[in-house]
């Protein structure tokens, strides 16, 4: 029962949301890209998509600069 | 030099079309290094003008100034080989239809500065052009710190990426690790048009 994120082991709570994973992982900078299981998650479904057990996810953070 | 490869990476280069979303320290450093590589066709998309504060880390001149991006930097690539296809658009790209001007190129640069719209302009590549190959930057800001940056490659998104820089907004723009970043966005590109180097 655990899911990777960023090449971190880290347990699966059920019915845990990408916005709830973000926050349990103090995940603070301003935004991301996420991807489960090579899936992008587009940002309105923060909230609604749930993670599965045993995913493995993906969480790039963009900052300002160009 | 080996003439064949030469040769086949020229043909290659010149029938592709690279997409550029911002032409700041990223994106205009990052055009000039495609241009002299062969690239044939670009589309450029900005909506501000060269400013002289922009010198600093832009690849523009003096004698710019005042001039759209968009027009300064075909202006360059056209010095560089007057047999290149450039298609501009001065406009902002605007949350909902982003991905417009891009529909019909071969590999999309993000080279945006807001991480705000740096993040929505991905999420609207991937999600509304879905095999469209899309290469971009985080972590520019500061000196030094070559060796921090990585790629990361998710399907088709390649990033050019160093985790551990600030944020622009607290930190300083320099030339040195910003054209570093625009090449390494210019060697993404290549290696996806071309199929990684043997």
């Amino acid at each position: 029962m655990s899911i990777d994120v960023n090449q971190k082991s880290v347990e699966w709570v059920e019915n845990e949301t990408v916005e709830q994973l973000l926050k349990r992982m103090k995940y603070t900078f301003p935004l991301v890209v996420v991807k489960i299981n090579d899936k992008v998650i587009p940002k309105k479904d923060f909230p609604v998509s749930i993670i599965p057990d045993n995913s493995k996810i993906v969480v790039l953070h963009m900052i300002s600069g160009g | 030099m080996d003439k064949k490869k030469s040769e086949k990476v020229k043909k290659k280069l010149k029938n592709s079309t690279v997409g550029i979303a911002g032409l700041g320290g990223l994106g205009s450093n990052a055009a000039i290094s495609l241009a002299r590589a062969g690239v044939g066709k670009f589309v450029l998309v900005d909506f501000d003008k060269v400013e002289e504060k922009n010198l600093d880390r832009q690849y523009y001149f003096l004698d710019q100034v005042g001039k759209l991006k968009v027009d300064a930097t075909k202006d360059n690539i056209k010095k560089i080989s007057t047999n290149v296809n450039v298609k501009t658009f001065n406009m902002k790209l605007i949350k909902g239809s982003m991905e417009k001007p891009f529909k019909d190129v071969d590999v999309v640069i993000e080279a945006l500065d807001n991480a705000e719209t740096k993040a929505a302009f991905i999420e609207e590549i991937l999600t509304k052009l879905k095999d469209k190959p899309i290469v971009a930057a985080s972590g520019v800001a500061g000196y030094g710190h070559s060796d921090r940056i990585v790629t990361k490659k998710l399907g088709n998104l390649c990033m050019c990426y160093d985790e551990l820089a600030k944020s622009s907004d607290d930190d300083i723009l320099m030339a040195p690790r910003v054209i570093l970043m625009a090449n390494w966005e210019a060697n993404l590109v290549i290696e996806i048009l071309l199929g990684e180097d043997k």
